[in-house]
C-alpha cells in the first residue's frame, strides 16, 4: 500500500486509484495496415519492468481522471507524477 | 548416495538419534557447460529438471536459483490442486497434472502429503449458478469428476458455511471436484530436488542469472553471479521474474507482474475438511495439516516485484470470510505475505518454444500454478528435449497471442484479475 499524489486532488490512498498498466503505448494509427504481429505486440507485449517503470493510473473513486506515474516496481516508490500529454519529467 | 526413506530407514536412524540422516541433494559448484539449464528452482523448475534426466535421458543439467530453492512462489502459495478448467485444452493440462500428483510420493520416495479432500467452488448469482454448471458439464466431457451441488448440497458437504438467504452474497450452489485437494508445497519443491539430484542433475542456489548470452538466433549460455556457463539449451521457469529474463534475451512477453497475497491462521482443530473457494466475494479458505486456516486473498491491479501487497485487498478478503464463515470471526491471523504472480492476458499458462533456438519459456501461471507442478514440468521437459511441444501443451505456445486462439479461462482461475 502507498499513497499516490493525484495531479488533480492531492494525496490518496492507492486504493482510491485504478492502475492501468504501462504508459506511453501508442494506438496504431491505421489498424487496418497492422499485421497480426503488430497487433500483438500493441494489445499484449509488455515490457513489466522490474525497476523504474511508467504508467497509467485512474483516479477512480475521486475525480475519475487519467494521469501518468514514474514508479520503481521493486519497491513501489513513486518517482513522478504528470498529467496526461505532458513529458515524463525524468 | 541418498538413502530410501521407508520404515525401515526411519527406524535404523531412530537407533542413531537421527544424527545420520544425510542431505537430501548435493550443493554443487556449477560445471563449464551443460545440455540445458533450468532458470528457476521452484517447484516447476526442479520437476522440469527431473523428468529431463528420467524421461528424456539428458546427462547434464543444472538448475540455477538466485535464492534458495522452493522460496519463490512454490513457497507463498495456498497448495490447492484441481483441474476443474473449461476449456478442451486446459482440461487436458491441469488433468494430466493431477494425474501425476496422485501417484508423486510414492514416485518420487518423497512424501508430498497429496490429500484429495474436495475443492468445492461456490456461487453467489445467477450467473456464477449459469458458469458453474456450464464448467460441470464440460469437465465432464473432458472425463473429469465434477458435480453441481445445490444450497443444501453445500451446506452438507461443508457445515459450518453460512447459507442464509439474508447474507449480501448468498450461497445459491457450488461445484464439487471430489478428486482435487491440497498438497505439502515446500516437500513437492525438496522431493522434486532429491529425486533429480540423485539421477545427477547440479541444483546451483544462491546463483542468480544476469545475462544470457546470444549467438545470432541461438542460445550461448548464461551469465550469473558464479560465473559464465555454456548451453545450448536454457529453460526458464521464472514466474514473476519471467519478463526481467525475457529481457536479457531481448524478448517482450505478453505478461504482467502482480502481488498475489495469502494469510494463515493460529492453528486450531479440525473444522473444514475440505476446500471452499469462491471467486465472486474472493475468499478461499481450507485447513492445513498443523491446523491452521490458509487462506488466499486476490491480487493488487498494479504491476510490483515488491513481494508485499495491498491491506485492503486482505481486508476484503476477511470480510467476505467473515460473513460466509460467522465461526472465524475471533479467530487470528499469524501470517501474511505476498508472492510475484505473472499474469497473462487470457490467464493460461506458457509452455513454449520462442523465436530463439534453444530458448523455452515456462510461464504466464499467475495464481494459479502450483496445482500444476508435475504436469508442467513433464510437458516442459517434453518441449525442451524435443525442441517440439507435447500435445498437452501445444495450445499454450507464445504464438497464440499472435493467431489469437487464446484459452480464455479468467472464470476457471480462482483468483479474479
Amino acid at each position: 500500500m502507498f499513497l499516490i499524489n493525484c495531479p488533480f486532488c492531492g494525496e490518496r490512498e492507492q486504493s482510491e486509484f485504478k492502475a492501468g498498466g504501462e504508459a506511453h503505448i501508442v494506438r496504431p494509427k491505421q489498424p487496418t495496415e497492422l499485421s497480426d504481429d503488430e497487433w500483438a505486440e500493441y494489445l499484449f507485449m509488455r515490457k513489466n519492468i522490474k525497476g523504474v517503470q511508467y504508467e497509467r493510473w485512474n483516479h477512480i473513486h475521486g475525480c475519475r481522471k487519467w494521469f501518468n506515474i514514474v514508479r520503481d516496481t521493486s519497491n513501489d516508490e513513486i518517482k513522478a507524477v504528470y498529467k496526461m500529454g505532458e513529458k515524463p519529467p525524468i | 548416495m541418498t538413502n530410501k526413506y521407508s520404515i525401515f530407514s526411519l527406524f535404523k536412524n531412530a537407533l542413531t538419534y537421527h544424527e545420520n540422516w544425510q542431505r537430501a541433494w548435493r550443493d554443487p559448484d556449477p560445471k563449464k557447460e551443460y545440455d540445458v539449464i533450468i532458470i528457476g528452482g521452484g517447484g516447476h523448475g526442479l520437476a522440469t529438471a527431473y523428468y529431463l534426466a528420467k524421461k528424456h535421458d539428458i546427462k547434464k543439467i543444472a538448475v540455477v536459483e538466485k535464492g534458495w530453492i522452493g522460496g519463490g512462489n512454490t513457497g507463498r502459495n495456498t497448495t490447492i490442486i484441481r483441474s476443474n478448467y473449461l476449456w478442451d485444452a486446459s482440461a487436458g493440462l491441469y488433468d494430466h497434472a493431477l494425474k501425476i500428483w496422485e501417484g508423486l510420493s510414492q514416485e518420487l520416495n518423497y512424501n508430498v502429503m497429496f490429500s484429495q479432500r474436495g475443492v468445492m467452488n461456490l456461487a453467489h448469482n445467477l450467473q456464477d449458478v449459469r458458469d458453474l454448471k456450464r464448467r460441470t458439464h464440460a469437465n465432464r466431457l473432458n472425463g473429469i469428476d465434477a458435480v453441481y451441488l445445490n444450497t443444501e448440497q453445500v451446506k452438507k458437504f461443508c457445515p459450518i458455511i453460512n447459507t442464509s438467504p439474508n447474507i449480501r452474497y448468498p450461497v445459491l450452489g457450488g461445484t464439487l471436484q471430489k478428486r482435487a485437494g491440497t498438497a505439502r508445497h515446500d516437500a513437492v519443491a525438496w522431493g522434486y530436488a532429491r529425486g533429480a539430484d540423485k539421477m545427477g542433475v547440479d541444483i546451483i542456489q544462491n546463483c542468480e542469472v544476469k545475462g544470457i548470452k546470444r549467438n545470432g538466433d541461438e542460445v550461448e549460455g548464461v551469465e550469473t553471479t558464479k560465473g559464465f556457463i555454456k548451453t545450448k539449451k536454457i529453460g526458464v521457469v521464472a514466474a514473476g521474474h519471467s519478463s526481467v529474463i525475457a529481457q536479457m534475451a531481448g524478448l517482450k512477453l505478453p505478461l504482467e507482474s502482480k502481488p498475489l497475497q495469502a494469510l494463515v491462521s493460529e492453528p486450531v482443530k479440525p473444522i473444514i475438511d475440505t476446500v471452499v473457494m469462491s471467486n465472486a466475494v474472493h475468499a478461499y479458505v481450507s485447513q492445513s495439516d498443523k491446523g491452521e486456516l490458509v487462506i488466499g486473498a486476490g491480487t493488487d491491479d498494479y504491476i510490483s516485484y515488491s513481494q508485499k501487497g495491498s491491506h485492503d485487498i486482505v481486508e476484503g478478503t476477511l470480510n467476505a470470510i467473515l460473513e460466509l464463515y460467522p465461526i472465524f470471526s475471533r479467530m487470528r491471523m499469524l501470517r501474511q505475505w505476498g508472492g510475484i504472480v505473472d499474469i497473462c492476458p487470457d490467464a493460461s499458462p506458457i509452455i513454449s518454444k520462442t523465436s530463439v533456438k534453444g530458448l523455452y519459456f515456462n510461464c504466464g501461471w499467475g495464481t494459479g500454478g502450483f496445482k500444476a507442478t508435475p504436469g508442467s514440468g513433464d510437458l516442459f521437459a517434453h518441449t525442451i528435449a524435443n525442441d517440439e511441444p507435447h500435445k498437452l501443451n501445444a495450445a499454450f505456445n507464445l504464438n497464440r497471442f499472435v493467431s489469437g486462439d487464446l484459452v480464455d479461462e479468467h472464470g476457471a482461475a480462482a483468483v479474479a484479475h
